[in-house]
């Protein structure tokens, strides 16, 4: 039997004191636990009377009439989600391909940190000066393309008119450039964490530098990718100022992407502070959607992320 | 010798200047209502000129908050654009008395370039919120206004996404003149209408209107005022079309018979000049003061706002109050203790 293991920091083999950083750091993290479980538990008990008179039809009905105490989020439900995917579909390939372009070496090192930084910096700004520069600048150019679209497009349902210049794709656009920095900052790290001996590996069996990106780069840093997209994703939904400065905030349900259009957090942002009596209930009720839909993102995020480890191990 | 008499003079000054942080001011404190919080927060600036020893300061966070806050008593004052409700008033343990402090009018402000002066009946007023008015060139449009040349356009309408009392003001005129409107959108502070598109505060809906032509939207006097946008003029009660101005505003307040709790809405103004939507906002006070230093203050306060403060009124866009209004305010308040 050998001796108890002495502890390294006491040499008499006992602690003379408790250890207060351990207990510091367990309160911490306790405390953050509980505060989430307390804020979720407030919202519900906020919420009850909505929960109660409304059920799921809060989810599924379209109306937000507070002098009639009618309320269901369907159309904002629908515009969180297709605002969020909307700017990601246009953020990500943007994204990536600046990722691609600060990883690889097409530009001197000093040139590439520069950019690097500006795109960065884009994170920077706060989300009210988006949402101005959005209304006088994107909002006419949306606008302009917005009536082209309903003239040569206007069949399609998803351009049909008449084109408002606070839409759906407006907010969408500022969306995209506000996550632009999430989706780049990460994808860059995960691009350039590609060992360095699986890109020579590609380029000495003859690989072109395409083939090298496509094949071997991109595959090899997807998982970092598909987190940057999730975290973007996130940071979408929850966006507030810019958005309800920008969407239109409407509770009218339509095809149109140039349509005015509303999301749970600018529905939030918006009524809150006149709110009373059910209409304040119902704002909580929506409150825990939102939280709710954040979460399942991130669940799935999860999942996506662990599944696109799994693919890519035997690369790496 | 020297020493000592520079001393005794730091030592007076540094009295006096307790003297005057901390024994004589007199902090008082309001939240409330967005739309007049400009001229509030002005009102707290001038008036501790006149009175440097009472600091006012005022939180605009919104009517519904402003009530919730006043009732909580938390605040030595509330404002609100919807004054009270009676449900609310027995909510507060030492009584409440609503004083109208100024007035706004809300404007049908429009952005169709080469038309100005346009005339809306009460029909087509409702209409353009409902969506049965569509284009400018409507025909009830045309015939109101037969010497101007109407686009073939169609006309966006623009609404306050965010609660407000700008809202519940314009939404309870309209519900009064059109039965549909009425039965479809009804009156509050925040409501669906079944066209157009929501910009957040008065300063949104200016910039949904500057921005496309074709946009009429419904905001303060004083935003439309200071960015330069066409009002149009309104059909009152009597049948005639008044503009939006400062008199016309006045005249609809003076007609007004203010009852005992000095709450009410001049919803559809009869007389002939009157301009058709007008509205008081209140501040709220407690019937009782524990305090009676406070209870000085904020007398002397809303007493010089009742007055003086008035002057303010105009330049920024808000309706000065018409002198038997100040009078039955005035009256109200001396019965604060």
């Amino acid at each position: 039997m050998s001796a108890p293991e002495k502890d390294i920091i006491s040499p008499s083999g006992y602690r003379p004191v408790p250890d207060f950083f351990k207990i510091l750091c367990q309160t911490a993290s306790i405390l953050t636990v509980l505060m989430l479980g307390w804020i979720i538990y407030e919202i519900i008990e906020s919420a009850w009377p909505a929960i109660q008179k409304f059920g799921l039809d809060f989810i599924t009905k379209s109306a937000w009439v507070p002098n009639r105490e009618r309320f269901g989020v369907l159309p904002f439900i629908i515009g969180t989600l297709a605002s969020s995917l909307l700017a990601i579909l246009l953020a990500f390939p943007l994204g990536v391909a600046i990722a691609i372009f600060l990883s690889e070496n097409f530009l001197s090192p000093a040139i590439r940190q520069t950019m690097r930084f500006v795109v960065e910096m884009l994170a920077a700004i706060p989300s009210v000066v988006y949402g101005l520069w959005g209304i006088f600048v994107i909002i006419p150019i949306v606008k302009a393309f917005g009536d082209w679209a309903v003239n040569s497009l206007g069949g399609f349902p998803l351009f049909s008119g008449p084109a408002y210049g606070n839409s759906l794709l407006t907010a969408s656009v500022v969306l995209a450039i506000m996550i632009l920095p999430t989706i780049t900052a990460i994808s860059r790290n995960a691009l350039a964490s590609v060992p360095k001996t699986l890109r020579e590996g590609a380029y000495a069996l003859g690989a072109t530098r395409w083939e090298a990106i496509f094949s071997v780069i991109l595959p090899t840093a997807a998982p970092g990718i598909v987190a940057a997209t999730i975290l973007g994703l996130g940071r979408a939904m929850g966006e507030t100022m810019a958005v309800a400065m920008l969407i239109g905030n409407s509770s009218r349900l339509s095809w149109s992407i140039l349509s005015p259009s509303g999301t749970l957090a600018g529905l939030l942002a918006n009524q809150f502070g006149e709110a009373q009596g059910l209409q304040v209930n119902s704002l909580m009720y929506a409150a825990l959607i939102l939280i709710g839909i954040t979460l399942v993102v991130n669940l799935l995020g999860e999942a996506v992320l662990r599944y696109t480890q799994k693919q890519t191990a035997g690369i790496r | 010798m020297k020493l000592t008499s520079s001393w005794a003079l730091c030592l007076s000054i540094a009295t006096s200047l307790a003297f005057v942080t901390s024994g004589r001011s007199q902090q008082i404190s309001g939240a409330g209502a967005t739309f007049p919080a400009p001229l509030y927060q002005r009102w707290g600036v001038e008036f501790n000129k006149v009175q440097p020893g009472i600091q006012v300061n005022y939180q605009s966070v919104g009517s519904g908050a402003g009530v919730k806050n006043f009732i909580q008593g938390v605040v030595d004052f509330g404002a609100s654009d919807a004054a009270m409700s009676d449900e609310e008033i027995a909510k507060v343990p030492a009584g409440a008395v609503m004083i109208p402090a100024t007035a706004g009018e809300i404007v049908f402000a429009y952005n169709l370039p080469g038309v100005t002066g346009i005339k809306l009946t009460r029909e087509v007023m409702s209409g353009i919120y409902l969506g049965t008015v569509k284009k400018w060139n409507d025909p009830a449009i045309v015939k109101a206004n037969p010497d101007l040349k109407l686009p073939d356009m169609p006309i966006q309408v623009a609404y306050r996404s965010d609660g407000s009392g700008t809202t519940y003001v314009f939404t309870q005129h309209l519900s009064k003149i059109s039965n549909d409107f009425d039965d479809q959108v009804g009156t509050d502070k925040s409501v669906t209408f079944p066209v157009g598109v929501g910009g957040k505060g008065n300063e949104g809906v200016t910039a949904l209107i500057k921005q496309s032509p074709g946009t009429v939207g419904y905001v303060e006097y004083g935003y439309a005022k200071d960015n330069g946008l066409s009002m149009a003029s309104l059909q009152n009660k009597s049948g005639n079309f008044v503009a939006p101005d400062i008199a016309s505003a006045r005249s609809t307040l003076s007609n007004v018979q203010l009852p005992e709790n000095l709450r009410i809405w001049p919803v559809d103004p009869e007389g002939a000049n009157d301009y058709p939507i007008v509205s008081f906002t209140w501040l709220l006070l407690y019937k009782k003061y524990p305090d009676a230093a406070k209870l000085k203050a904020i007398k002397e306060f809303v007493n010089w706002g009742l007055t003086d403060g008035q002057s303010f009124s105009e330049s920024l866009g808000y309706i000065p109050l018409p002198a038997p209004v100040v009078e039955k305010a005035k009256a109200a308040l001396s019965t604060i203790q």
